[in-house]
Order: structure tokens, then sequence, then C-alpha cells
């Protein structure tokens, strides 16, 4: 049972450290309300979605960038939609990369574009390794006979 | 559905709901919430076939929520298309919460507009649009598509929460967290009968459309109210508040086709800057269709109207009218004022205006190198909107008209494959002579389009081919054809036409020519419709009826090919939207036409019209190499025909066309053509420049 509340503790500890740091928000805390028994992996599925399709917008947002002309409307359309889905899952920090990045979009600035991107693909980077961290920890204390401790 | 009424936080379970986004987190996420909300939920990130599973069966949801931001089709397109073909409620959703954004969705009907992160104390309360909407309908009340906010604002005996959420939802809602449903609001009367009752659904089908344009144009559009068009339409079984809530979206859409119809006009403009007279056209083109409506007796008018609300038009007066207003614009205004009729035929009318009788036409020829860009720039759209359709001669001949028959033609010529460029060269040999040589080019030009358009349609093609030079030539307001006139049926077959236009003993030669201008028209419209054009032509006492292939003959009559070819033209377009309308216009029609034609031949002249004849029959036979041959004669045509008055004819033509090619065809193709056409134009009239007239 140590094992358990130990790990528990981490789990709490990690889970606020996120929220403090403002990787997530009251979002995520959301989601999780929705992860039942029906639905047990909602969350990490959630996460997963998200993780795969910002991968593929950032991807578009580079290539789009360095097109010798840029189409900043493009680029605009996919920082428009990481943003819809950053804020949905409660990755608050690409969130908010992503409403600057949009300034920059609109004002047709590539070198601000250039360094959002470089932001905005920092900030998921991390969140993500983060979010990993997190699942792990439940799956272990779930492997160790525990359950989640909610936020 | 099954709605159980609701006491405290309770809601109505079972509501069948179809979540459209693009993302697939935000999609996975609101599929959750809504079964958490006991929905039945259907879910994909794909407009098309969100619109694909609406249509399967119209029963089969309750409520749509769609996402704003979607790659293969704009939200609010699907919103549109939702709330005009299925009439359910539709909720936005967006990432963006923008005023004006927010402002554009609920002009597009959405009962809705929530923020994203969405969340799910608000996808509690969507439940309620549904049952306003069903308690709003029960109540016969009219209500606009934004009936939902109104009553959302009023606290329609709702909680009171209920009616804060509205007013709140209706607002644009920024902050979420303010967003506290409030669920427990009594919700009885939501969950009254109406809810169950499920009114059967009207299907506005053609038929009716066009019965309630009709009777929207009567009245006038602007003082049509929902219980005289239910008076006026008589039909069983609709209510007033189906006519009330259907009058709301033809505004709506109207106003849309005008917006794009002004930008069409401001755009032929800018290409036509040179053009005073014409950048005005456009702009009355663009209005003046609309004008054309409410006009008296402009059933042309009204279909056109009918169409886009029957969702064809639209598209099809869209974009031809753009096309074809840049350019008719000019020939509208002249249509217009020349014969309702006319006017009514277009949107397409506004092509007409073009074709400004006299005065215009001046200004058009003016324009014509700006024209000529137009015409090329109507041109292809006709083309375009030829190839695509049968109808889409109109849109060549369109152009032809509209641009001037001189610069018209040596865009519609080659901008048309079909257009017998070569008619062009018989045509300026024929026409050298008048000023309507000028006519005639644009009659050639015409024709060319006719006839590329003809080759294209079998039948159709001709009619338009034969409408455009007839226009051209004519020079007359065809728009006062009012083709509608033809829409009797048609006795005329395409093969009438064509008789009428060797009649028409145009130098050319190429009888067959207008005739195959014609069938294009006709042909879009089916053959019914082309009879009419063909017919309208026969019918009427002018020769107006011939306008089309009759045209020819009608003008050897006159002597004033021209107008006649106007008148075809006129008819043309006006066959063509007549028939599509159902020939709402047709006896209208057949009446401007008459009178149109009766223009045309005095202003044109015989020569004109002999040119034209020969124009357009040259332009038939022509069709298929026309396009190179035709530019070079083009180029002559064009210039003789900018020395001369090219203005009767491209009165006629433009409104002739204008009729047509509002009715027909949808917009790519009247675009292509005109693109094509503007392109030739252009090239030949440099050509011309340099050439020095040297016909």
């Amino acid at each position: 049972m140590d094992v358990v509340s130990q790990l528990q503790k981490q789990f709490i500890d990690f889970s606020s450290s996120l929220y403090r740091e403002g990787y997530v928000d009251d979002q995520f805390s959301q989601l999780h309300k929705l992860q039942d028994e029906s639905s047990p992996d909602f969350v990490v599925e959630v996460a997963s979605l998200f993780f795969d399709d910002a991968e593929k917008l950032i991807n578009s947002m580079a290539r789009a960038l360095e097109q010798p002309c840029v189409d900043f409307k493009q680029v605009d359309s996919h920082v428009h939609q990481l943003k819809g889905s950053s804020s949905s899952i409660g990755a608050l920090r690409v969130k908010n990369v992503c409403i600057a990045f949009r300034s920059f979009c609109d004002a047709q600035n590539r070198e601000g574009c250039m360094r959002c991107l470089q932001q905005v693909s920092h900030e998921y980077t991390m969140l993500k390794s983060k979010l990993q961290t997190l699942f792990r920890m439940e799956q272990q204390i779930l492997a160790a006979g525990g359950s989640v401790p909610l936020e | 559905m099954t709605v159980e009424h609701v006491n405290g936080d309770q809601f109505p379970s079972g509501l069948r709901v179809l979540a459209v986004d693009d993302d697939p987190t935000c999609l996975l996420l609101l599929e959750t919430l809504l079964r958490r909300c006991q929905y039945h939920v259907t879910t994909t990130s794909q407009a098309i076939t969100a619109l694909k599973l609406l249509r399967e069966n119209k029963n089969k949801f309750d409520l749509v929520i769609s996402d704003v931001h979607m790659p293969d089709m704009d939200g609010f397109k699907l919103l549109e298309l939702v709330g005009l073909e299925m009439d359910l409620p539709v909720i936005m959703l967006s990432g963006n919460g923008d005023p004006k954004l927010v402002m554009k969705g609920i002009t597009h009907g959405a009962c809705d507009y929530l923020l994203k992160p969405v969340r799910i104390e608000e996808l509690k309360n969507i439940w309620q649009h549904v049952v306003r909407r069903k308690k709003i309908d029960a109540k016969d009340q009219n209500n606009s598509d934004n009936q939902d906010k109104p009553h959302n604002g009023s606290g329609q005996a709702e909680g009171m929460g209920n009616s804060d959420q509205n007013g709140k939802l209706n607002k644009k809602r920024k902050d979420q967290n303010e967003d506290e449903d409030d669920e427990d609001d009594e919700d009885d009367h939501n969950h009254e009968d109406p809810t169950t009752q499920k009114k059967p659904r009207v299907v506005w089908s053609v038929e009716l459309h066009r019965k309630f344009v009709a009777a929207v144009n009567q009245l006038g559009i602007d003082k049509a109210v929902p219980k005289k068009i239910l008076d006026l339409m008589n039909v069983e079984k609709l209510t007033r508040e189906n006519v009330a809530s259907h009058l709301q979206k033809y505004r709506l859409y109207l106003k849309r086709i005008s917006c794009v119809a002004n930008q069409q006009a401001n755009m032929v403009a800018a290409l036509g800057s040179s053009d005073p007279s014409y950048l005005r056209m456009s702009s009355v083109n663009g209005l003046g269709n609309y004008h054309t409506v409410g006009g008296p007796g402009q059933f042309q008018n009204s279909t056109f109207r009918s169409f886009p609300a029957s969702g064809m038009l639209g598209r099809l007066n869209a974009p031809a009218g753009l096309g074809m207003h840049g350019l008719p614009s000019s020939g509208m205004i002249p249509m217009r004022h020349a014969q309702n009729s006319d006017n009514t035929t277009n949107d397409q009318g506004k092509f007409h205006p073009a074709l400004l009788p006299g005065s215009h036409s001046g200004n058009i020829l003016q324009g014509m190198p700006t024209s000529l860009e137009l015409d090329q720039l109507q041109l292809n759209k006709n083309i375009t909107s030829i190839s695509e359709l049968p109808n889409t001669k109109d849109n060549t001949t369109f152009h032809v008209s509209s641009g001037f028959p001189d610069a018209r033609i040596g865009f519609g010529r080659s901008t048309n494959p079909l257009l017998d460029v070569n008619n062009n060269p018989l045509f300026l040999e024929g026409h050298p002579q008048e000023a309507h040589s000028n006519k005639m080019f644009g009659n050639q030009s015409l024709m060319s389009l006719n006839s590329g358009s003809s080759s294209r349609l079998p039948d159709h093609g001709r009619c338009n081919d034969n409408w455009s030079s007839a226009v051209q030539s004519s020079g007359i307001q065809p728009n006062s054809f009012s083709l509608g006139g033809d829409y009797k049926q048609p006795t005329l077959h395409p093969g009438h036409l064509r008789d009428n236009l060797s009649t028409m003993a145009l130098p050319i030669g190429n009888s067959p020519c207008d005739v195959s201008s014609l069938h294009p028209l006709s042909n879009r419209f089916q053959d019914p419709k082309a009879d009419l054009q063909f017919q309208a032509v026969q019918d009427a006492p002018c020769r107006s009826n011939v306008m089309f292939s009759p045209l020819n003959s009608a003008v050897s009559i006159n002597g004033d090919v021209g107008p006649l070819g106007q008148c075809l033209d006129t008819n043309k377009t006006f066959f063509h939207r007549s028939n599509e309308f159902d020939s709402l216009g047709q006896s209208n029609f057949v009446d401007h036409f008459s009178m149109k034609i009766n223009e045309v031949q005095r202003s044109s002249m015989q020569a004109s019209s002999n040119l034209k004849e020969g124009y357009l029959m040259g332009q038939q036979k022509t069709q298929g190499s026309y396009i190179s041959t035709s530019v070079d004669s083009l180029e002559d045509l064009f210039m003789s025909s900018m020395v001369k008055e090219v203005r009767s004819y491209n009165l006629a033509f433009s409104s002739c066309q204008n009729a047509f090619i509002n009715s027909f065809y949808t917009t790519l193709t009247i675009i292509v053509k005109n693109l094509l056409n503007l392109f030739n134009c252009l090239l030949l009239w440099f050509r011309t420049k340099r050439r020095k007239f040297s016909i």
C-alpha cells in the first residue's frame, strides 16, 4: 500500500504542478470527469488524438512557412484548428501561443510566425512528455492496485 | 425524439444530434459530452457526409452542431443548406468568438453559437432549440430564422434560466464560465405537445418554389407578406409560417446574390473601367436584376429569383450574372428600361442592360476595349457556362452582346471554341456596311458564341447562338424580347431557327447558325424550352419570336437582323429563364420580345441585320474552328463594329443574354467562358488596334 500511496502522492504532485505551471487548465479536469466506466480511457484517447492532430498541424504550418511565398491564410487556418483542439483538451500554454501566432498571421509577419511556430512546437513537445508521464503514473497506480486520485 | 418532461436538472434524452467537426479531438470530446447528456449522437468530420446523412432521412435528426471552420465546406454554408433544405436547428461551434462571426452565424440562421472548448453545461441546454422551434411552428408564428433568439430573449414561458441562457446564447458567448445553465428551470412549456408534435415538414419543391416566387414577384418583393403570398399560391397544406420562413430564406438568398452580383458588377466595372457606362450598368445590373424582379410583369426576373431559390438559379445567376453582369449590366439597364420583361429575365437581364438601347450601347462601345474584356469575361463565363450547360450558350452569347458586338465578337468567338470564329469573317463581310456591322460583329461573336455553344448543345446551343447574335445584331434590347413569350410551347425547333437565319439572307449564308445558337439556349431548358424560344420567336408577330433563329427570318423581314438577333438572344435568355421558371414570364416575354424586335428593327439597320444573319449562320457553321479564324475576323469585325453603332445590338443582345444566361448554367460555365472571351477579346482588341480596321 505504501507503494500505491506513494505513487498516488507523486501523481497528485505532478498533476498539480501541471496545473500550476499552466500546461493544462480546467478543461483537462473536465475531461477527467467525463471518464467513467463506459469510457475508462477517455482522457488518454483524447490526448492521443490531440497529439496526432497537433503534430500534423505543426508540420503543415512549418511547411507552409517555408514556402517562398507564404500562404498566411493557410497557416492561419492551421493555427486556428490547433487552437481549437488545444483548448478542447485543456492545453493552456499551447493555446496561448496559438493566439499570439494568429495575430502574427494576420499581420503577415513571417518572422513572428516562425518564432511562434517554434514556440508552439516547444510547448507541444513539453506538454506531450508531461502528459505521457502523467499517464504512465496512472498506469503504475492502477497496476499497483490503487485507484487514480482525482484532482 | 422522446422528450421527457423535465424536472429539476433533467433534460430531454434521446435527442438525435448530428455533430460535424473536422478536428478529431474536438469531435470526440463533443461526442462524449453529448452522450453524457444522454443524446443520441452521430458524428462526422466531413460537411458533405453530414449533408448526405441529413438528406437521406430528413427526420433522422433533431439538431445539428457544426464547426465553423471546416476544410471541405464553410460551416455557414452548411448552416444555410441545412436550414433551407431540412429546416433543422443548427448550432455553430467555433474556437473563434469574434462578434462578427457570431453575427454571421445568426444571420445565416444559426440557433446558437458555442465557443470551444465546449462545455457540458451548454450542451445540456441545446434541446431548447429543438423544442422552441417546434413550439414556434405550432404556434403558427411568423418567425424568422432568428425566432429562437427572440424567444430566447423574451423568455418565452421558459424557466428564467433558460431565457437568460438563451439570451446569453444569443449574444456572443465569450465567457463560458458564465454559462450556467439552468437546467432546473421548469421546462414544462418546452415539453409540451409542440415538442412531440412533429409538424410535417414542407418540402419546397421546384414547382412550389416557382409558385412562391411568382407570388412574390406579383406582390413585389417589398410588399410580399406571407399571408398574401400564401393566398396567391393557393396551395393546400401550406401554412403561413411555412411561407414566412421560406420568404425569409429567400430574402437572405437574394441579398447574397445581389452582393455577389454587385461584386461581379464591380469587378466587371473594374475591368471595363474605361467605360463608365459599363460600370454603371454593371452595378445597375446587379441591382437591376433584382429590381427587375420586382418589375411589373417581370416574370423573368422573378423566375430568376425563383431559381436561386431553387438553388439552381442562384448558382447560375450568380456566376452567370456576374460574368454577364459585368458586361451586360449595361445591357441590362436598357433592358430594364426597354421592357420589364427583359429585366426580369435577368438575372441575366443584367446583361441586357448592357444592350441598352442606343444610348447605352454607345457607352458600351466606348468601353469596348474594356468591354471587350468584360465581354471576354462574360464570354468566358458564358462559355464556361455554355460548355457546361446547354445553356451556356447564353453565356457566350451573352458576352457577345454584352461585350459589344465588336469587342465581343472577338472574345466570344475566340473564347468559345464552339463559337464560330468563322462566322465572324462571314459576318464581317456582310457587315461592313453599316453601323450595324458593328453589331454584326457582336452578332458574330454572338454567333460564334452561339455556334460554339450550339455545337455543344445539340439543339439548345443553337438557340443561344442565335440568340446572342440576334441580340447583337439587333442591338435591340433583346431583353424586351421577352423570351418568356417564347416560352410558349416550342413550336420552333432549332431547325426553324436555322431557316430563319437563312431567310435573313445573311451574306454569310449561314442559316444554321441561328438555329444552333438558339439551341444552346433551349438545350438548357430542355427541349420544350428551346421550342419556346423558337416559338417565341416565331410567335412574336414581329420577328421577335424569331429571335432565335426566327430572328434571322424576322430580321429579314424587318430588315433588321440585328434586332432579331438580339431578340433572339433576349428571347433565348428569356427562354432559358422562362424555361427554368416554368415559363412564368412567357407571355411577358413574348410581348416584350416582339416589342423589342420592333425596336430592334427600327434601330438596327437592315444591313446589320443581314450581317447578323450571316453572322449567325456563320457562327453555326464555323463552330468548330472558330476561334482562330474568328479571332481574326473578329478583330476586323470588332473594329468595324466599334466604329458603328453597336449599341442597339449590344443592348438587345445583352438583354437577351441576360435573360438567357441568368437562367442558365452554373456559374462555372459562365465564368470560364467569360474568361476565355475576355482573353480573346483583349487579344483581338489589341490586334484591331494595330490593324486599324482593316476591314
